[in-house]
């Protein structure tokens, strides 16, 4: 547990808006993160990521305190929904600029980045540029990027969204086999309850920026005693 | 999402930009209030001063109306007439006269319209006694409407364009008549933009130097900016130019207050093409009435352009260009140009970032939110202060240091600057904006920074809206008369200035030639910039 996420007594206000967060996310699992629009989902991820930093309250990232260190400082992945790659960089850039922001790349480190690549199923594709890829593809590189960064904690802000559901499938299997692979923290926000019982191992539910439910995957899809949390659930 | 440093740089560069044009500008204004502010005061309402104010405004309002009305028409038959042969052609050159020095623009008008342009040569041919006069409030309005009518049309068709191609289907299937169209639909949307269209152009004709300089002069015929530039080049009476500088920033603050009040008018994008379909006046009736209206605007503008085009290849365009003079100011408006442009870029920037930052800030205090406002009226503040009264306040201050002709280019370049600056905002602010929103987290979380973020992230994308804003600025100050005609001499000559002196010593045919290379300069630079932009849409 202790190498996990740990939100305590996370407190944040927003314009009008008031959250508190206090949660462990276990280490090594996928957890995912549903709620209605407007509830604070991305709020927490970004309360993690560090876009955020909380009024009061500690984050905890395998068990160092990472409440006040910049983004760049903070053991994470992330994979955005949208505009994940630069559009002016070829996707061998786009993916170096994950191990080194200056581009000081190893002979060992240009190989990894192929090696990722392929993995993700685009081997070849370095002097690509990210227009001309399709959404899955682009999408697929931004997975790249996060194999080859090597961090504990992969963050995902509804990263299929944009997808048409066949390809949500085959993307929710390569991201399930890259995490037994890694090992990572694996935290996504998704919209979808399908994906919930597909990807995660826990989920979480967040009405009006507090967590009103943390539970076994299985358990959380079977809950009916939260009308908020039914009424996601049939969608 | 910035680190600490970054976004204490920011606001380090705000508030270095803030305390510089504060200064600049401060300075000028503190130089006229200092210089014997005793007997300005008693200047401030004299019958002279009455009179100039008066006809300021005056033609100021007509300038307006007649550019405003006569801009409907001309927008409303674009509108209706989407497959009007060359219509993107004659969009195009209503974008002309915004690019064009004003000057260049005034001696083409006097090649159509003068005493022995073809207008006035036709007239006595019909056997009109009468000629139209290019000079004294005629032919100021003349000007005043050939370089505002295409404005206002195209602000007019913008708006009209941004109406849902579901109205013009809905009209004609109601079966309205032009007149129903235009009361139910062209006039609404017209309505809401005519008087942002309006206050733009009552401030840019109400504070309009060079065609008043060049058309108008006398006692009769002379705005404040000409009356504050007369007294002090030939009458030497501080005095009065300090009384008519502050009517002058009463007025301006005054007509900024009244824009501010209306919305915005914008052309953005709205002309970029999006095809609509009109059904409505398939009369015999509209189609004259529409193609007459598109004709005659067409003349209006393309005659005095061609009359440049024409005239400058009457001179001897090769010996123009190999003269010793020509090259000289040449070379000072290019350094000057040059100074003028990066000055620019680096101020925007400078305030973009600091305005970055302080939106960066989770809950930024009254302080940071102040400053971050002021930032950003900064940029049009500075047309409160018009160049005149800058050059005025500066050139006060600077002669007792002796030749004012030594400080003269970089006052001018400074000048300039400020009168840039509100346009380059426009250009750079919103794609600053754009690129930070798509790439502000991925960079914060790789944690790229530094000269790796400039290199790699941010220059790629914004090279091309740096160089129309440079460009833009550059051509601005190429072309511009205003800032230096006070500090205009044999030891500081621009382009402009050797245009006009040459126009003012009768020099007529050099001073034609000269407008064509200066026209050709300026738009050269313009399509430079801009042609960036239409490659970027393709990429």
């Amino acid at each position: 547990m202790a190498d996990g996420i740990l939100l305590e007594k996370v407190e944040l206000k927003l314009g009008t808006k008031e959250f508190r967060f206090d949660c462990a996310i276990p280490a090594g699992t996928v957890t995912a993160m549903t709620g209605p629009s407007g509830s604070g989902k991305t709020t927490l991820l970004n309360l993690i990521a560090g876009f955020e930093t909380a009024d009061s309250g500690s984050i905890r990232i395998a068990g160092d305190d990472v409440s006040r260190k910049h983004p760049s400082e903070r053991p994470i992945s992330l994979v955005f929904q949208d505009n994940n790659l630069f559009a002016h960089l070829d996707l061998f850039t786009n993916i170096g600029l994950g191990i080194s922001p200056s581009l000081k790349l190893s002979p060992e480190d240009r190989k990894s980045i192929s090696q990722a690549l392929e993995r993700v199923g685009l081997g070849g594709f370095e002097k690509r540029m990210p227009g001309t890829l399709s959404g899955g593809e682009r999408q697929r590189s931004a997975f790249a990027r996060a194999l080859v960064r090597k961090k504990p904690v992969l963050l995902m802000d509804e990263p299929f969204a944009a997808l048409d559901p066949g390809l949500r499938l085959s993307m929710a299997n390569l991201l399930l086999e890259l995490h037994k692979e890694t090992g990572n923290t694996v935290l996504i926000v998704t919209h979808d309850p399908d994906e919930v019982s597909r990807l995660a191992d826990h989920a979480l539910f967040i009405d009006h920026g507090r967590i009103l439910l943390q539970a076994q995957a299985g358990e959380f899809l079977a809950r009916r005693d939260i009308p908020a949390l039914t009424e996601f659930l049939s969608g | 999402m910035l680190t600490g440093a970054e976004r204490r740089r920011g606001i380090g560069y705000g508030v270095g930009s803030l305390v510089g044009i504060t200064l600049f500008v401060g300075i000028a204004v503190a130089a006229l209030f200092s210089w014997d502010a005793g007997t300005a005061s008693g200047r401030l309402f004299t019958a002279y001063t009455w009179r100039i104010l008066q006809f300021t405004l005056w033609q100021a309002a007509l300038s307006t109306l007649l550019s405003v009305t006569l801009a409907l028409p001309v927008a409303m038959a674009l509108a209706r007439r989407p497959g009007f042969p060359g219509r993107i052609w004659i969009i195009r050159l209503m974008a002309l006269p915004m690019g064009l020095p004003v000057l260049i623009g005034a001696l083409g008008l006097i090649g159509i319209w003068g005493r022995q342009g073809i207008i006035n040569s036709l007239m006595l041919k019909i056997g009109v006694e009468q000629p139209v006069s290019i000079y004294g409030l005629s032919g100021i309005l003349l000007a005043h409407v050939f370089f505002n009518l295409p404005l206002a049309a195209r602000l007019l068709l913008a708006a009209l364009e941004r109406q849902p191609a579901e109205y013009w289907l809905l009209s004609s299937s109601l079966g309205m008549k032009p007149l129903s169209v235009f009361r139910f639909i062209e006039w609404p949307a017209a309505r809401r933009v005519m008087p942002g269209i309006a206050g733009l152009i009552f401030m840019l004709c109400a504070t309009s130097f060079t065609l008043v300089l060049v058309l108008g002069g006398g006692p009769a015929a002379t705005t404040l900016e000409v009356a504050i530039y007369q007294s002090l080049r030939f009458d030497f009476d501080p005095p009065r130019a300090i009384a008519l500088a502050f009517l002058q920033i009463g007025i301006t603050a005054a007509i900024l207050i009244g824009i501010s009040l209306f919305p915005n008018a914008d052309d953005a994008g709205a002309i970029a093409g999006r095809v609509t379909r009109r059904f409505d006046g398939r009369t015999i009736g509209t189609g004259i009435w529409d193609t007459l209206a598109i004709l005659l605007a067409t003349l209006f503008l393309i005659l005095p352009l061609s009359s440049i085009v024409f005239a400058g290849m009457c001179a001897n365009l090769w010996s123009l260009l190999t003269s010793p003079a020509f090259l000289r100011a040449a070379w000072t408006s290019f350094t000057i140009a040059i100074t003028a442009g990066l000055l620019t870029i680096l101020i925007s920037l400078a305030i973009i970032s600091a305005r970055e930052a302080i939106a960066d800030m989770k809950r930024p205090g009254r302080t940071a939110r102040g400053f971050s406002a002021l930032l950003g009226g900064m940029s049009s503040l500075v047309l409160l202060v018009p160049p005149v009264v800058l050059g005025t306040g500066w050139f006060l201050m600077v002669r007792p240091f002796g030749d004012v002709a030594r400080f003269a280019p970089l006052l001018v370049a400074i000048i300039n600057m400020l009168m840039a600056l509100p346009f380059v905002m426009r250009v750079l602010s919103p794609a600053v904006e754009t690129h930070r929103r798509r790439t502000a987290r991925l960079s914060a979380s790789l944690g790229i920074s530094g000269i790796s973020k400039l290199w790699r992230i941010d220059l790629p994308i914004l090279a091309r809206p740096l160089l129309t804003a440079l460009s833009f600025a550059m051509a601005l100050s190429l072309g511009d008369l205003g800032a230096v005609a006070l500090f205009g001499s044999s030891d500081l000559t621009t382009l402009p200035w050797l245009v006009y002196s040459r126009l003012s010593s009768y020099r007529t045919n050099d001073a034609d030639g000269l407008a064509l290379i200066l026209g050709v300069i300026c738009l050269m630079l313009t399509m430079l910039g801009t042609a960036g932009q239409r490659e970027a849409k393709h990429g």
